[in-house]
């Protein structure tokens, strides 16, 4: 029942009770990510106070592992600055791919809930969704070549 | 009475899933993998070209493939049987085909909202093209097709009308024969996608009075990439050929070409003749088991999780209340799992179901979800693995992190 332990606490806590998941009236950007082939769908939007993300939420729906691994992004990410944050994002990914580092892996506090996806091929898109969508928030311009 | 010829089919002694999935494919008897690999083994050389004995008897061998289609779907001749790749492939030769050649600016084509994407996109693809409109035939909250509305849809102007004879999301037959009736009073022709029914009940294209008929190797337990479509004779000899080049043709000059007789003339390149095989092996297979035990075993198992079903509360089936209207599929969704999530535990739990929109976006839309999942049955299933499902499904909701 390896299961039992990948659909978590913290993960079917975030999905069930999400605290992210809401509108944001006076959000300075709102996009769109979208996983075609299975239907994950969010709008991510975020307030900026310069470099730095002063508020965010998203809404949408998909699978629990999209919606957790948002709202858990968005927990660790408001308050920092926008390279931090697409830090965290780059370090999210090395995990999902299974390259990262013990050490890295804790410095992703909640989002390491979600490490066993690197088990999971047919899910990484699932778990990826707000982070790419972050990157793509942030940097536009680097959309097109990703 | 259970495992009626379950020992036959290796995977699923090769593998613990209890596989659910029958919808999408089948899995093949032992036959039909042998048959396979004997054309290989024994009568390959390229079919229809060579005049050396081992050539005929490639010919042979596809040809005997073609008549056992024939028979088995009770068509009049074997002109009127093509081999294609699958369902697809049959649905896009007659949207190219007849489609393009047919419909004009403001004429009307009717497709019922059920479509798989299959039997959708080609005729999105005419309308766009021709300039012709798309009209849809709306199902029921339950499924059901009112004729009476199909009726009212149908104009002087419609020149095609397609529908599945069974969804592969509600599992529900349509009245085929009933719709080609009114279709021909108004002068069109009726395309049917068998996919879903031909692997679950007799089909006779010349009773339904089907134009045309298509259907896909591997969901009736034969091999992938071979697939059928059948059609009138008399449609099929006007129509311009899908695919153009070899083994389609008649004679070459250096402006222009004759075309090959039917059915070849729909069949250009070097044919699957191994699948063929394969195929007609597993109609055997199919006829010597017989549709009514094939029934018999599928009406049971889907009673069985449907009942059980049922009695939770957070579980709702797409479609018919009555089990004998569902063809061994059930489509369902529970409160708060997403079907992703649904499939992922019950994949843990040695159970391989479908989740999402199983090709038919829009009359999911339509009953208003956007993603569910589903269990397929097969003959060959057994009590044990329909036990399998219904107890990951009573402790799902739990192991999501909802109270019991």
């Amino acid at each position: 029942m390896e299961n039992r332990s990948f659909y978590n606490e913290i993960l079917t806590e975030h999905n069930i009770h999400p605290e992210f998941k809401h509108d944001l009236a006076d959000a300075d950007i709102v996009l769109e990510g979208v996983n075609p082939s299975c239907g994950d769908d969010i709008f991510l939007k975020l307030k900026l106070d310069g470099d730095v993300i002063a508020d965010g939420a998203f809404v949408g729906d998909g699978c629990a592992i999209s919606q957790a691994s948002a709202d858990i992004m968005l927990g660790m990410i408001l308050g920092k600055k926008k390279e931090e944050a697409l830090k965290m994002g780059e370090t999210f990914l090395k995990m999902i791919q299974g390259e990262a580092t013990e050490e890295e892996i804790d410095s992703l506090e909640e989002a390491s809930a979600l490490r066993d996806i690197a088990h999971m091929p047919a899910r990484v898109k699932c778990a990826v969704l707000g982070w790419r969508t972050l990157k793509e928030a942030l940097c536009p311009e680097e959309k097109a070549q990703s | 009475m259970t495992n009626i010829l379950r020992k036959d089919f290796p995977l699923l002694g090769n593998v613990s899933i209890a596989y659910l999935d029958n919808a999408a494919t089948a899995q093949r008897p032992q036959c039909v993998i042998d048959a396979e690999a004997e054309f290989y083994r024994k009568h390959n050389a390229n079919p229809l070209r060579g005049l050396y004995p081992l050539s005929v008897e490639a010919t042979g061998v596809y040809e005997d493939a073609r008549e056992a289609v024939r028979a088995f779907i009770g068509a009049k001749s074997t002109e009127e049987i093509i081999f294609t790749r699958n369902t697809t492939e049959s649905l896009n030769l007659v949207a190219y085909s007849y489609g393009l050649s047919r419909v004009k600016a403001g004429d009307e084509v009717l497709v019922s909202i059920m479509e798989h994407h299959s039997d959708l996109l080609p005729w999105q693809m005419v309308c766009k093209q021709t300039g012709a409109q798309l009209k849809f035939m709306e199902c029921e909250p339950d499924g059901r097709l009112d004729l009476k509305k199909v009726e009212q849809l149908l104009t002087d102007k419609t020149k095609i009308v397609a529908i599945a004879q069974v969804s592969n999301v509600l599992g529900r037959e349509y009245p085929v024969r009933e719709i080609a009736e009114m279709a021909h009073k108004k002068g069109a022709v009726i395309v049917v996608d068998g996919a879903q029914s031909t692997p679950h009940m007799a089909v006779d294209v010349q009773a339904l009075d089907a134009d045309f008929f298509a259907f896909s190797g591997h969901k009736v337990y034969g091999p992938m990439g071979i697939g059928v479509l059948y059609g009138k004779k008399a449609l099929l000899e006007t129509m311009p050929p899908f695919l153009t080049g070899g083994e389609m043709i008649e004679s070459v000059t250096r402006e222009g070409a004759t075309y090959a007789e039917l059915p070849h003339k729909f069949e250009a390149g070097t044919v699957n003749a191994a699948g063929a095989a394969g195929l007609h092996a597993a109609l055997e297979c199919v006829q010597r088991i017989g549709f009514d035990k094939i029934h018999e075993r599928e009406l049971a198992l889907t009673t069985r999780a449907m009942e059980a079903m049922r009695r939770m509360e957070h579980i709702h089936i797409l479609g018919s209340d009555d089990p004998a209207e569902h063809t061994g599929i059930v489509t369902f969704t529970v409160d708060g799992v997403h079907p992703h999530d649904i499939s992922e535990i019950l994949a843990s739990d040695g159970v391989a179901i479908r989740a999402g929109h199983h090709c038919a976006q829009p009359l999911l839309k339509h009953l208003g979800f956007s993603s569910t999942a589903r269990a397929s049955f097969a003959f060959y299933n057994t009590e044990e693995e329909a036990d399998r499902l219904i107890d990951s499904l009573k402790t799902l909701r739990e192991r999501m992190g909802y109270g019991k």
